[in-house]
């Protein structure tokens, strides 16, 4: 196989079987969690200022008092990575036009110098993360083979497209191809890993919030 | 029909090429190779000296394109006059000779110059069916390859079907046609690719062969480096524009007349190794992007399956079949899972015993 054979590979049965099992796998999860339902609660419920599903969403995307100063990579570079990919992913032309060619729509796109910064800056807060991740004690008690591994599989489709955009390491179209399959194996296992908070983070939210809202107590 | 005896520079001069222009051309051509200056001088003197090395073109599965291109582009150019100054012992296309005459041309060739003479190839080889797709004289492509080469000093596979099977590989590839480096394996073989390829990338490898005696440098799918060592999208006028996120969204909206970037029009430019942003074409009066259509990507393997030239390079190669079924399959599975759980749960409640004060006094 050529390098030509396999971009085209990845670009054709391999998307066409990653995004098949990403769009399976969302659709069961879906359907798996909100389908679990929970016992009614029978008590009256409390009305407390501030202690709503809604309220929580929000409470939970800023940090609570004092933690800012206390766990600062984890916000700082955490908020950094989040929104680094979100730019790269959604604001590069070519990706715009992927995304235009499997459902229809399209938005104006940055030049690309700006989403090769955020790509850079993504990277380098992911790295601190890793390194946090590693140097903590606590941070590296709790992880598992999955944090390695989610980690691991968000880290490689930026590094790679930067890569192949800077034509490094790899001649640009194997890194291209290198590119799209690791963005598949993304898609791929993002369904079935904790990474499916892309879909159910807020939604977790604002069941904590409900929930503990019924009762009076804001979270 | 060989005609070792006379001498290029003389060929030239009979033609009105002064010693000046025939000068700056070995230098602009040792400077598009990435050589040092010195090496124009040394194409100079070893061009001036070269008697007319014998070539013998083979044209197998292949639409004569290739050779419209070199004989063709512009005339008189100094690449044509260049080419047209070997001793082009066979070629089916150019020969006056026809039947056994040509092909007793092309063993007398072989014979005299034994060892030394360069083949060029053109177009691709059918395997399938024992070759019977293309034949000439009532020989297979293949045996007429096999046998030529065994004399060869060297192998140029011209073009694309030649270097990596072209047109006629594309899939279904009914004549299961492959590439001369498919097929050749024991001399040393240079491919220049490309739908044509550039006349001056011709001239220029066989100019480097005559003065040092060998192909030049290769990349890993054995293209003169010098000519195929950066991509179209690196060298390309348009790029400011795709680094600005400026597209031409169609071939006649205001973008693409104000002349920004083809990738969304499916410019494989980004994936393209050649020199047509920096050589153009026809005497360097324009090439495709100039003219305002995006690179087909003709110089690659497999340019013609690699999902549409109008499709851009980050867009899906083919219709995503899977998703339908997926979504079907997801929501089934999902459903499943949830019935299950709710069993459990009602099994669970079911099974719940409750606890009274006389048990907790026992």
């Amino acid at each position: 196989m050529n390098d030509m054979q396999f971009l085209s590979w990845v670009r054709g049965t391999g998307l066409d079987l990653a995004v098949g099992i990403f769009l399976l796998g969302v659709i069961w999860r879906l359907i798996e969690i909100y389908s679990l339902g929970r016992k009614k609660d029978l008590a009256a419920p409390r009305h407390t200022p501030g202690a709503s599903g809604w309220h929580t969403i929000l409470r939970r995307s800023i940090p609570a008092d004092g933690l800012l100063t206390k766990a600062p990579v984890t916000y700082i570079a955490g908020y950094g990575f989040h929104i680094g990919l979100a730019v790269v992913v959604l604001l590069f032309a070519p990706h715009i036009k992927l995304i235009q060619g499997l459902i229809g729509i399209s938005w104006p796109a940055l030049p690309s110098q700006i989403v090769d910064l955020f790509a850079v800056a993504t990277l380098a807060a992911m790295l601190v993360i890793l390194v946090d991740r590693i140097t903590k004690p606590v941070k590296r008690y709790l992880s598992t083979f999955e944090d390695w591994f989610t980690w691991t599989i968000t880290f490689l489709p930026v590094l790679t497209g930067w890569l192949a955009v800077r034509h490094l390491l790899l001649p640009y179209t194997t890194m291209l191809a290198v590119h799209i399959l690791t963005v598949e194996l993304l898609l791929v296992f993002l369904p079935f890993t904790k990474l499916f908070h892309a879909f159910t983070v807020f939604g977790s939210r604002w069941y904590n919030g409900a929930v503990n809202g019924h009762k009076g107590v804001p979270v | 029909m060989s005609h070792n005896t006379s001498f290029l520079i003389a060929n030239l001069a009979r033609q009105g090429v002064s010693r000046r222009t025939f000068i700056k051309y070995c230098a602009t051509l040792a400077s598009l190779m990435a050589l040092p200056p010195s090496a124009g001088r040394a194409f100079a003197e070893a061009l001036a000296k070269a008697r007319r090395p014998s070539v013998i073109w083979l044209s197998f599965q292949e639409c004569t394109g290739c050779t419209e291109s070199i004989t063709r582009s512009h005339a008189p150019t100094l690449e044509g006059l260049i080419f047209d100054s070997i001793s082009l012992d066979y070629h089916h296309t150019l020969q006056a000779g026809a039947g056994t005459a040509a092909e007793a041309a092309r063993e007398a060739a072989m014979k005299a110059n034994w060892g030394k003479y360069l083949v060029v190839v053109d177009g691709s080889v059918p395997m399938k069916d024992g070759g019977v797709y293309s034949t000439s004289a009532g020989v297979s492509n293949y045996d007429m390859l096999m046998e030529t080469v065994k004399g060869a000093a060297a192998v140029v596979a011209v073009g694309t079907c030649a270097a990596f099977g072209g047109l006629p590989m594309a899939r279904p590839n009914p004549t299961g046609a492959v590439a001369i480096t498919d097929l050749v394996k024991d001399k040393p073989v240079v491919n220049i690719p490309g739908c044509p390829p550039i006349p001056v990338v011709m001239t220029g490898v066989l100019a480097h062969y005559i003065t040092f005696g060998s192909l030049p440098e290769l990349d890993a799918k054995g293209r003169p480096k010098a000519f195929f060592g950066e991509s179209i999208h690196d060298r390309c006028y348009r790029r400011p524009f795709y680094d600005q996120g400026k597209f031409a969204k169609s071939f006649d909206d205001e973008g693409a007349r104000k002349g920004w970037c083809l990738f969304e029009l499916g410019c494989k430019g980004p994936v393209t190794y050649n020199s047509c942003a920096t050589l153009k074409w026809n005497g360097g009066t324009s090439w495709p992007v100039e003219s305002g259509h995006g690179c087909l990507g003709c110089s690659e393997p497999d340019f013609w399956d690699a999902g549409g030239f109008y499709k851009a390079l980050s867009m899906s190669a083919s219709p995503l079949i899977l998703g339908k079924g997926a979504v079907l399959a997801g929501a089934t599975a999902g459903v499943a899972v949830a019935l299950v759980n709710r069993a459990k749960k009602r099994a669970a409640k079911a099974a719940h015993e409750t606890t009274t004060l006389a048990d907790l006094e026992k």
